[in-house]
């Protein structure tokens, strides 16, 4: 039987996203290693340890630094919101400044330890009563000591003594490879129990940060890299992606798709906790259908959000009013939030945070997107598929409708990137295609998809005008509308192929 | 103005600050040729004074008076090394 003196306990570190990813928090009483390259956030991260002890669950804590000011600091993480020299003055939080200081550069002779060091960070934990120590970057205490030999030895027993000091500890180490050593000196790792490993990786043109938690001795925690943003007064935030499970409920209240054809093609409108997916070429009726969607939502009482990643705020305004929507009342009245986005502006990680936090400020009961496959651009492969599946995952778990659309490359036919990643996370799929008619571009509809529900299977014609979308008869004697190269039958062919049969 | 205030901290009675002060004593009589002033702090009892001089390693040995100030580090059995860091050439040649 296992004893409970045995089991490591953990402190919630309150860092967003890094509780779950570590199984509830850093091992408590030991010590952490925190290995990145230059410019990975370990000083931001080692900072927001001990800020969200302060904040959360006032632990107080003791910074120890060995590279930038304290009053570097101070300026540098006051950007995130952490007041600290408040919290200095409230003897919440205590710096041990062992950064360099060029003017009193000694001349070393003979042999000597670092027990000032280590006489001023027992007296900073005692004064301010610390729970959380950080220590960064370990590393930068080589460049102050000609003999490397005595500083690892010094290292070794600073580590040891904190460990006594019965406090949690973060210590920074520099690393000069996203994929190599953990730490420069070799020994970082032999004097911290766990360890954790931030990456700031070029891809493709763009820089994708990710967090990993290599071990944690004795203790449990998530295995892999896990995407985060560094946000302005929020610091560092932890993507969990892959690990939100599937544990939504599932309603069969339908809700109308602002569209009362589209609604009956659906077998009585979508699903009230539902992700559709309307793919489309270029100028197909996919912002149509939004806007529709958005309106249609309005109408029964609905709160709406909308982001929109190709259209600015005027533009998707005057768009709606032609079809006879007016979006700037809806505004006004508080049910309809459109929000205007450059997909440039950020990474998909920034951009999925800041979704969610819309999100939940404005409690939607549907949301539209339009489009996911510009945010496609921004980011690689697999970042976006990540953002997919967080985006989706995340709005299921509001159990609110979401209406995603996606661009088709090419005119007629095709799908797009977009679809490849969502269309088996999506409940209901719409295709929106040109058909290409004796000389002439004509529009069709159908509901590929459907889950839960039977549906239309005809690919029907529609119509825009000023008053919206209108669906129409099916295309009869059209076949081959989906792989983009449409057959007609002529009407003369199909009273012959009816006629056969008859008496 | 030809008075030299020296400060050693150390870190508790060790050997090596027994070492450091026996060693310091040794130089003060012999070579400083003028007057001075010594004091050790032993920085588990003054935390807050390394704190305030932002020391690091013990054995440090601080010269604040005549300015500038002058570190160095370790037990302090190099004499000539000592006497270079104290940069005390200068100050008699200066006399």
């Amino acid at each position: 039987m296992k004893s409970n003196a045995e089991t490591i306990k953990k402190i919630e570190t309150h860092i967003p996203g890094f509780d779950f990813i570590s199984n509830s928090g850093l091992p408590e009483g030991r010590t952490t290693l925190v290995s990145g390259t230059s410019g990975s956030g370990k000083t931001i991260f080692a900072a927001q340890f001990l800020a969200e002890g302060i904040k959360n669950v006032h632990q107080n804590g003791v910074f120890v630094t060995f590279e930038e000011s304290p009053q570097d600091i101070r300026r540098n993480m006051y950007t995130f919101g952490w007041d600290i020299s408040q919290w200095e003055q409230k003897g919440q939080w205590a710096f041990v400044d062992a950064s360099p200081n060029p003017e009193n550069d000694a001349i070393v002779t003979g042999e000597f330890d670092m027990g000032a060091l280590l006489a001023r960070i027992e007296h900073a934990v005692n004064k301010v009563q610390a729970k959380r120590i950080v220590l960064d970057s370990i590393g930068a205490i080589f460049s102050q000591f000609e003999n490397a030999a005595i500083v690892r030895k010094e290292l070794f027993r600073i580590a040891v003594a904190v460990k006594k000091m019965q406090v949690t500890a973060l210590m920074t180490s520099e690393r000069t490879e996203e994929y190599g050593e953990i730490a420069r000196f070799g020994v970082e790792e032999f004097v911290s129990d766990n360890v954790i490993i931030i990456r700031n990786v070029l891809e493709e043109e763009k820089r994708r940060r990710t967090i990993e938690i290599l071990k944690f001795r004795g203790a449990s925690h998530r295995k892999g890299e896990w995407p985060f943003s560094i946000m302005p007064d929020e610091g560092i935030i932890v993507i969990p992606l892959s690990a939100i499970e599937l544990k939504q409920k599932s309603s069969n209240v339908r809700i109308t798709s602002g569209c009362n054809e589209l609604d009956k093609m659906c077998g009585g409108g979508f699903f009230r906790d539902s992700i559709i997916l309307v793919s489309g070429a270029t100028g197909n009726g996919k912002t149509l259908m939004v806007t529709e969607f958005t309106a249609g939502g309005v109408k029964n009482g609905e709160r709406c959000l909308l982001f929109a990643f190709e259209e600015s705020q005027d533009q998707l305004f005057r768009n709606a009013t032609g079809w006879g929507y007016d979006f700037e009342e809806m505004e006004k009245k508080g049910q309809l939030k459109v929000v205007c986005l450059y997909p440039e502006t950020a990474g998909l990680e920034d951009h999925l945070i800041n979704i969610k936090a819309q999100i939940e400020d404005f409690k939607p009961n549907r949301l539209a997107l339009d489009s996911l496959s510009a945010l496609e651009r921004v980011s690689t492969i697999k970042g976006f598929r990540e953002f997919v599946i967080g985006l989706t995952s995340f709005i299921k778990h509001q159990e609110i409708a979401g209406l995603f659309t996606a661009t088709t490359p090419t005119l007629l036919g095709g799908t797009s990137v977009t679809e490849a990643h969502i269309s088996t996370i999506t409940d209901s799929i719409i295709l929106l295609r040109y058909v290409e008619i004796l000389g002439e571009m004509r529009r069709g509809i159908t509901v590929l998809k459907m889950r839960g529900s039977m549906h239309d299977k005809e690919i029907r014609e529609f119509a825009i005008d000023g008053e919206g979308m209108h669906i129409k008869e099916p295309f009869r004697n059209i076949s081959g509308i989906l792989s983009g190269n449409a057959v007609y039958i002529k009407t003369g062919e199909l009273e012959r192929l009816n006629g056969l049969f008859k008496e | 103005m030809n008075k030299i205030i020296l400060k050693l901290y150390v870190t508790g009675k060790t050997l090596r600050t027994q070492k450091a002060i026996a060693n310091l004593e040794a130089i003060c009589k012999n070579e400083l040729g003028m007057e001075y002033e010594l004091t050790v702090v032993d920085v588990l009892e003054r935390p807050q004074l390394a704190e305030n001089e932002k020391i690091l390693a013990t054995p440090t040995l601080i010269r604040e008076l005549p300015p500038p100030v002058r570190r160095i580090i370790g037990d302090l059995s190099d004499k000539e090394k000592v006497l270079i860091g104290l940069d005390l050439q200068k100050l008699t040649c200066e006399e």
